[in-house]
């Protein structure tokens, strides 16, 4: 009895082994593939749930379900203009054909070293096929928004892209698409993360921001100058205009005034010229002869008297 | 008998074992059969690890031993990222690790703070290098796709917005980036984002893109400063002259208008004293018009008597008496004035 329920006890712990090996449990995150002494056995699990499986010798291997990242190296490559700069490559991908992955890749550290070498490849290979404000820039927009700015405007930066950061990237993503597609990989995305200059060119580069802000510092000196200038010379124009206008002025009053009293006096004394004549040099005499000495001779009117009081004794001179 | 004695010897044995085996499957299940959600989180349920359901904060059942499991995301919680700089200690004065900071000491932290520069310096469209601090805000909006679509969601986060800040940099020159665009940029990189999170599926929401510093490169920034007070100065030459334009002009039209109103003064008063002038003529002539004869000597009187007193040496020659005129020594008289002699 007692060796009975031992042994009973023995297959009821090897039978809980057995069930427990053969049940696994598949997350909403994971995706399995069953391989049977190393060889895949029937189509990959892909729902989350509870299954079974032949235990002990069938295997369940997990990979991810979920969207997997993977960030490049920043590596120096040349541009097509000859540019040196550091660009990082993001991207993102998933592991949609398991059975494949499992076959080609096995491991998914093995899956990243791949996506290195291809992703890289490809992103430099397109690198070095356009200029640096392709790889910089994503539309043209700058061109017009810095007409408006005026700003100290470079050849060569403002030339017009041809296709763009977004379509260079779409390109790299296409292309290593096709390749990671045997892989049971599809690559979801793949962005550049960091681009910058290399250091040595970036020192050039700042010394070219220096010199441009230079440039503009004197240009808004010489601009300051310059109105300056001009608000000067309108100054002095308005001078001249207002005091040459007055003395115009002033003088055409002057004028008329002087033009109105000649008429005046012309129409009143013309009445009778002789008799102006008379009043006014009596008038200028006192003035005139004032501390003179005068030699007088008898026959003057006012001396006529002093020969004789009859008017007869002078009518008869 | 023995045979007969064992089950009595052996059933309480077998039963108490089995009853603490029981008792410490109960214990040890209760653990896994309650669970609490917080109130800013939610609970995401597996069972089997298949999503079954989503539960609200509160203490919940779930089944044991992990048929059913529990994820709890929270999910009104606004999580932060920073680029470029990190915030070591936060408080009302919060401690930064920026990217160009040398000021602190110790090499580790200059270190880090090169790490950031990496971060945060980019090109500019104008292919000028700028120094771009930003952060991101965001909450879970889907805590079942947020669980369970996308592997390591915040480095998924980080990669994309540094990309994204670093494409949309690119697009603008300098200047926009420095100053006016701000506001542009923090909104393309808020919608692009969002987008390309939405595209994963990673159940994240976007709250906020901000700019924080974006200042030109540390080697570059005095030239820039330089700028600004150039434009300053600028301005201030300007309005010095204009100052000194408003300063002159409304005083050299107050001048204008005074020699104007002279003028006019002038001329009222030539006209009124010609007219004055005039009347008294024409007063003085109409009445001598009748008795002129009389009048006219009178005239004459009058003046003669206004003359002579003023006249200093008078010679009265008798037009009769001839040749005294040549003893007259007029030398002697000296006073250098003509002798006059009345008509």
């Amino acid at each position: 009895m007692r060796q009975l329920s031992g042994l009973l006890g023995f297959i009821a712990v090897i039978a809980a082994l057995f069930v427990f090996n053969s049940a696994y449990v598949v997350d909403e995150s994971k995706q399995v593939v069953i391989t049977q002494f190393g060889q895949p056995v029937g189509k990959p699990v892909i729902q989350a749930g509870l299954y079974f499986k032949l235990p002990f010798i069938q295997k369940a291997n997990y990979l991810e379900k979920r969207i997997l990242e993977w960030d490049g190296y920043p590596t120096e490559v040349p541009t097509k203009d000859k540019k040196f700069i550091w660009v990082d490559t993001t991207g993102r991908w998933r592991i949609v054909d398991p059975l494949l992955f499992i076959q080609s890749m096995g491991t998914e550290m093995h899956a990243q070293s791949r996506l290195d070498d291809i992703i890289d490849g490809m992103t430099r290979d397109l690198i070095t096929s356009y200029n640096i404000v392709d790889i910089v820039r994503n539309s043209d927009q700058i061109l017009t928004a810095t007409k408006m700015e005026e700003d100290i405007a470079s050849e060569e930066r403002y030339e017009k892209i041809t296709i763009g950061r977004d379509q260079i990237t779409r390109a790299i993503l296409e292309k290593a698409k096709n390749i990671v597609d045997d892989y049971g990989i599809e690559l979801v995305d793949v962005r550049i993360k960091r681009l910058n200059y290399v250091d040595r060119v970036r020192q050039k580069v700042y010394e070219r921001m220096i010199s441009e802000r230079k440039r503009a510092v004197e240009q808004l000196r010489s601009e300051g100058q310059g109105i300056r200038a001009e608000i000067e010379g309108q100054k002095e124009r308005e001078l001249k205009k207002i005091q040459s206008e007055a003395y115009r002025k002033a003088q055409e009053i002057k004028g008329k005034a002087d033009a109105e009293a000649i008429k005046i006096y012309a129409d009143a004394y013309s009445k009778d010229p002789e008799f102006y004549g008379f009043t006014k040099t009596l008038e200028l005499y006192p003035e005139t002869l004032r501390g003179s000495s005068f030699l007088i001779s008898t026959e003057t009117d006012f001396l006529e008297y002093l020969k004789g009081s009859s008017p007869k004794a002078s009518q008869a001179e | 008998m023995a045979e007969i004695q064992l089950p009595k010897f052996n059933a309480p044995q077998y039963g108490s074992l089995f009853f603490v085996f029981l008792i410490v499957l109960i214990f040890s299940s209760i653990g896994t059969l309650f669970y609490s959600v917080e109130p800013d989180e939610v609970g995401v349920i597996q069972r089997f690890g298949k999503y079954v359901n989503t539960t609200q904060p509160g203490l919940h059942l779930k089944l044991p031993f992990g048929i059913e499991t529990v994820k709890k995301v929270k999910v009104t919680h606004v999580f932060k990222e920073e680029f470029g700089f990190r915030t070591v200690q936060a408080g009302v004065r919060s401690n930064f690790i920026r990217s160009g900071s040398e000021n602190s000491g110790r090499s580790s932290y200059s270190n880090q703070g090169r790490m950031f520069e990496q971060e945060s310096l980019m090109l500019t469209g104008d292919l000028n290098v700028a120094d771009v601090e930003w952060i991101v805000q965001y909450r879970v909006k889907d805590p079942v796709l947020y669980a369970f679509r996308v592997r390591n969601v915040n480095e998924t986060l980080r990669n994309m917005s540094e990309a994204i800040m670093n494409l949309v940099v690119g697009d603008h020159s300098i200047n926009e980036v420095l100053t006016v665009g701000r506001e542009k940029i923090s909104h393309l990189v808020h919608l692009k984002l969002q987008e390309v999170l939405d595209s994963y599926e990673t159940g994240i929401l976007i709250t906020n893109v901000v700019l924080q510093d974006v200042t030109p490169p540390d080697p570059v920034r005095p030239s820039f400063n330089e700028v600004n007070e150039a434009k300053q100065e600028k301005e201030k030459v300007i309005n010095q002259a204009w100052e000194d334009y408003n300063r002159t002009i409304p005083k050299a039209r107050g001048g204008a208008e005074k020699a104007i109103r002279e003028a006019e003064g002038y001329s009222l008063d030539r006209v009124n004293r010609a007219q004055g002038d005039a009347d008294r003529f024409t007063q003085v002539w109409e009445a001598y018009k009748g008795s002129k004869e009389v009048t006219r000597t009178r005239l004459y009187l009058e003046a003669m008597q206004k003359i002579w007193p003023n006249v200093k040496e008078k010679y009265i020659i008798d037009q009769d008496a001839k040749g005294i005129l040549p003893l007259l020594d007029l030398n002697r008289r000296g006073e250098g004035s003509e002798p006059h002699a009345a008509a």
